[in-house]
């Protein structure tokens, strides 16, 4: 099979890539020293990345396994080794607020650096990048593909983008300079230095706000509630555009009161118009003893936060249902029509309700 | 016993031919006798032993140490003949995988020399070298502690795990969930746990049962809170648990600081080796053992420097073994 062929494949979606040789653990263009991190004594470093700040021995790597401490010196070993490929509609991501009905180039990565239970990539997320079959795409490449596909953005997605930053940002400002814009998909646990340097390359944010609660992020993600309102409240700040997701998962974050706590938090902190996508959990991975979420959960979900004021709050996983329309807070026209990650209809007028003029918030490119 | 003129080099190359079955008897009550299942009823015995002239020059004596194991097993099954021993952990027709550490290269990894003179202890007692697997994490990693990578099927096999994969379903237990490694799944029917006598900076120690880290696709998960339960979970993992049948703790040298990367002026010569089928028991002697030495060092105990490695006692609440001291047999030799 040809490079060529090779390509063709993984841009029909295949998301493993299962037919790639994979390329050998220590291929040389796949290592570049890292960012955020500090020196110790004994050979040791201190990964500052994101705010687990692992401490790791020399040949060790650190929690998300693909950063490795050679000699006291710390790698990435995922830069441009992309175990996923994809061309997807951006309301796939999901983001309902930019540039609704165009194509993302979508990338990933090995690694994660949180676990959670209910991880649906897991496959690519928990492996070792020589776990899984690669390919190599350098920066340009991904911004050369990205527009011969007609794709108006690339997302560092499937995975966590956190992981494979140096990749990321090197390929953003390699996107930004051939004209296509920047997504990002995340859990959200990043440092605030990283993530400010981030944000100036990328367009718009959409975090997985996996539930409100530390104990859930304890016991099912392996990580932090905090830092990730930090990182939340930090993108407001810096104006760069973000969207929620909260994947509601019967028993574990599916309360009233956490529905409640979480609308109250994200309307004082962040403002009413943070879009917010409750979506349906199917159980998988460590999670295959719980049901899928019941609609009415969902719908729950939903009527708690139109409650407590927030303008934007959208349903996810449930094709068809009404709550996956953007409506025009003011006047209650429907703006964006969505069947799944379609666009059944598009009623904006420069970004603004065409019956009552509100703004409506959002990147919408020339619509 | 070795023919005239070979070498524990060609031991491992495959030209030890001893003929499978050749004076074996079957083991007696084999099975019962390993560590699948639940705790030992009585104490559990931990072997230590030690020869003060181990090295010569600087390097590990192989002979000395051939003599070392040897006295170490006939201990621990109370046994006259080093084969009787080793008849009690393995029988012919068996695919027996000696399980090395060697993350740490040279220095604070299984030594290749004790590693050898178990695959020649093996064939003595009737496993072919073909059915011997060495075998680690990383290929990089054995290589870089002096084994040499041998993929052939008619000589002891040395693989690192990405040379074998790993199996595509989860296994799960509690907090962990993996892909383990075909070597253990697949290819061994039993398991030698040959660990080091180490410190670990993030999990206490890392003796017998965090060695089976490496028989997982992602240890990187299980390091959070100094791997409590992560290091007992992940042994419970039921292909673990029945396959491994006995640890030998190199203890040639050990680390009290600084690991688990090899730190010289951390490490001291212990000159021995440890022996137990129950690794709980193993585990809780070679903490005891690192804990003198910090202490005889002025440095603050474990607990204190925030490492304290509980996941023993936890593997002790699983039924794995035994942590308490009383009921911890040591013998030494």
């Amino acid at each position: 099979m040809t490079d060529a062929t090779l390509r063709r494949t993984i841009l029909k979606g295949v998301l493993a890539l299962p037919c790639l040789p994979a390329p050998a653990a220590d291929d040389s263009r796949f290592i570049v020293e890292a960012r955020y991190w500090e020196k110790l004594p004994h050979r040791k470093i201190k990964c500052t990345l994101c705010p687990r700040e692992c401490v790791i021995d020399d040949r060790e790597r650190g929690y998300c396994g693909v950063r490795e401490n050679r000699g006291g010196v710390y790698y990435t070993l995922v830069h441009s080794r992309v175990c996923a490929a994809n061309i997807d509609p951006i309301e796939k991501k999901p983001f309902f607020h930019v540039l609704p009905g165009t194509l993302s180039f979508s990338i990933a990565t090995a690694g994660c650096n949180v676990n959670c239970k209910m991880c649906q990539n897991w496959d690519i997320s928990q492996v070792r990048p020589e776990q899984v079959r690669s390919l190599y795409m350098p920066p340009r490449e991904v911004a050369a593909l990205a527009r011969q596909n007609r794709c108006a953005t690339v997302s560092y997605t499937y995975t966590e983008p956190v992981i494979f930053y140096e990749y990321m940002v090197d390929t953003a400002e390699a996107a930004r300079a051939a004209g296509v814009r920047n997504v990002v998909v995340t859990g959200g646990y990043i440092s605030t230095d990283p993530l400010k340097e981030l944000a100036k390359r990328v367009d718009a944010i959409k975090v997985d706000l996996k539930a409100f609660s530390e104990k859930f992020y304890r016991e099912v993600v392996n990580g932090e509630l905090k830092p990730v309102l930090q990182t939340l409240v930090t993108l407001r700040k810096l104006g760069t555009w973000s969207e929620i997701v909260y994947l509601v998962i019967p028993t574990l974050n599916d309360s009233d009161r956490e529905f409640r706590d979480l609308a109250r938090w994200v309307k004082a902190e962040l403002g009413p118009d943070v879009p917010l996508h409750f979506t349906r959990f199917h159980p998988q991975y460590l999670l295959k003893n719980l049901p899928a979420t019941p609609l009415k959960t969902l719908e729950r979900a939903k009527a708690i936060a139109d409650a407590e004021g927030l303008q934007y709050v959208y349903l996810g996983n449930v094709p068809g249902h009404a709550a996956e329309n953007t409506y025009c807070p003011k006047c209650r026209r429907v703006l964006i029509e969505r069947e799944g990650f379609f666009i059944r209809g598009l009623h904006l007028s420069q970004g603004r309700c065409p019956g009552c003029r509100q703004p409506i918030p959002g990147i919408w490119g020339k619509s | 016993m070795a023919q005239a003129g070979v070498t524990r080099r060609e031991v491992l190359g495959g030209c030890f031919a001893f003929a499978a079955g050749q004076a074996c008897g079957q083991s007696r009550d084999f099975v019962s006798q390993t560590s699948a299942g639940t705790a030992p009823a009585g104490p559990s015995r931990v072997v230590i032993a030690r020869d003060a002239a181990l090295r010569s020059g600087g390097s590990v004596d192989s002979a000395r140490l051939a003599a070392l194991l040897d006295r170490a097993m006939q201990a621990f099954f109370e046994v006259d003949k080093p084969v009787e021993a080793w008849r009690r952990v393995v029988k012919p027709g068996e695919v027996v995988g000696l399980k090395v550490n060697c993350l740490a290269g040279k220095g604070a990894s299984t030594h290749p020399a004790l590693a050898e003179i178990i695959c020649e202890r093996l064939q003595q007692a009737g496993i072919r070298a073909r059915d011997i697997l060495i075998w680690d994490r990383l290929s990089d990693d054995l290589e870089s502690a002096g084994f040499r990578i041998q993929t052939g099927r008619d000589r002891v096999r040395v693989m690192g795990n990405e040379l074998l994969g790993y199996e595509d379903e989860l296994s799960t237990w509690g907090s962990a969930g993996s892909l383990l490694a075909k070597a253990l799944t697949r290819v061994c029917d039993a398991v030698i746990n040959l660990p080091v006598l180490k410190d670990h900076g993030i999990v206490g120690v890392t003796l017998a049962l965090k060695n089976l880290f490496g028989a997982v696709h992602n240890p990187n998960k299980y390091h959070p809170n100094a791997g409590d339960p992560y290091v007992a979970d992940v042994y419970m993992l039921p292909p673990i648990r029945q396959k491994v049948r006995l640890a030998i703790c190199d203890a040639v040298n050990g680390q009290y600081e600084g690991g688990p990367s090899y730190m010289p002026q951390w490490s001291w010569p212990f000159n021995g080796l440890l022996v137990a089928r129950d690794p709980v028991a193993l585990d809780r002697t070679g903490w005891e053992i690192i804990e003198e030495e910090r202490a005889r060092r002025g440095m603050k105990p474990l607990r204190e420097a925030g490492r304290e490695p509980r996941w023993i006692a936890r593997a002790a609440r699983y039924g794995i073994g035994t942590d308490d001291p009383r009921r911890i047999r040591r013998i030494e030799v």
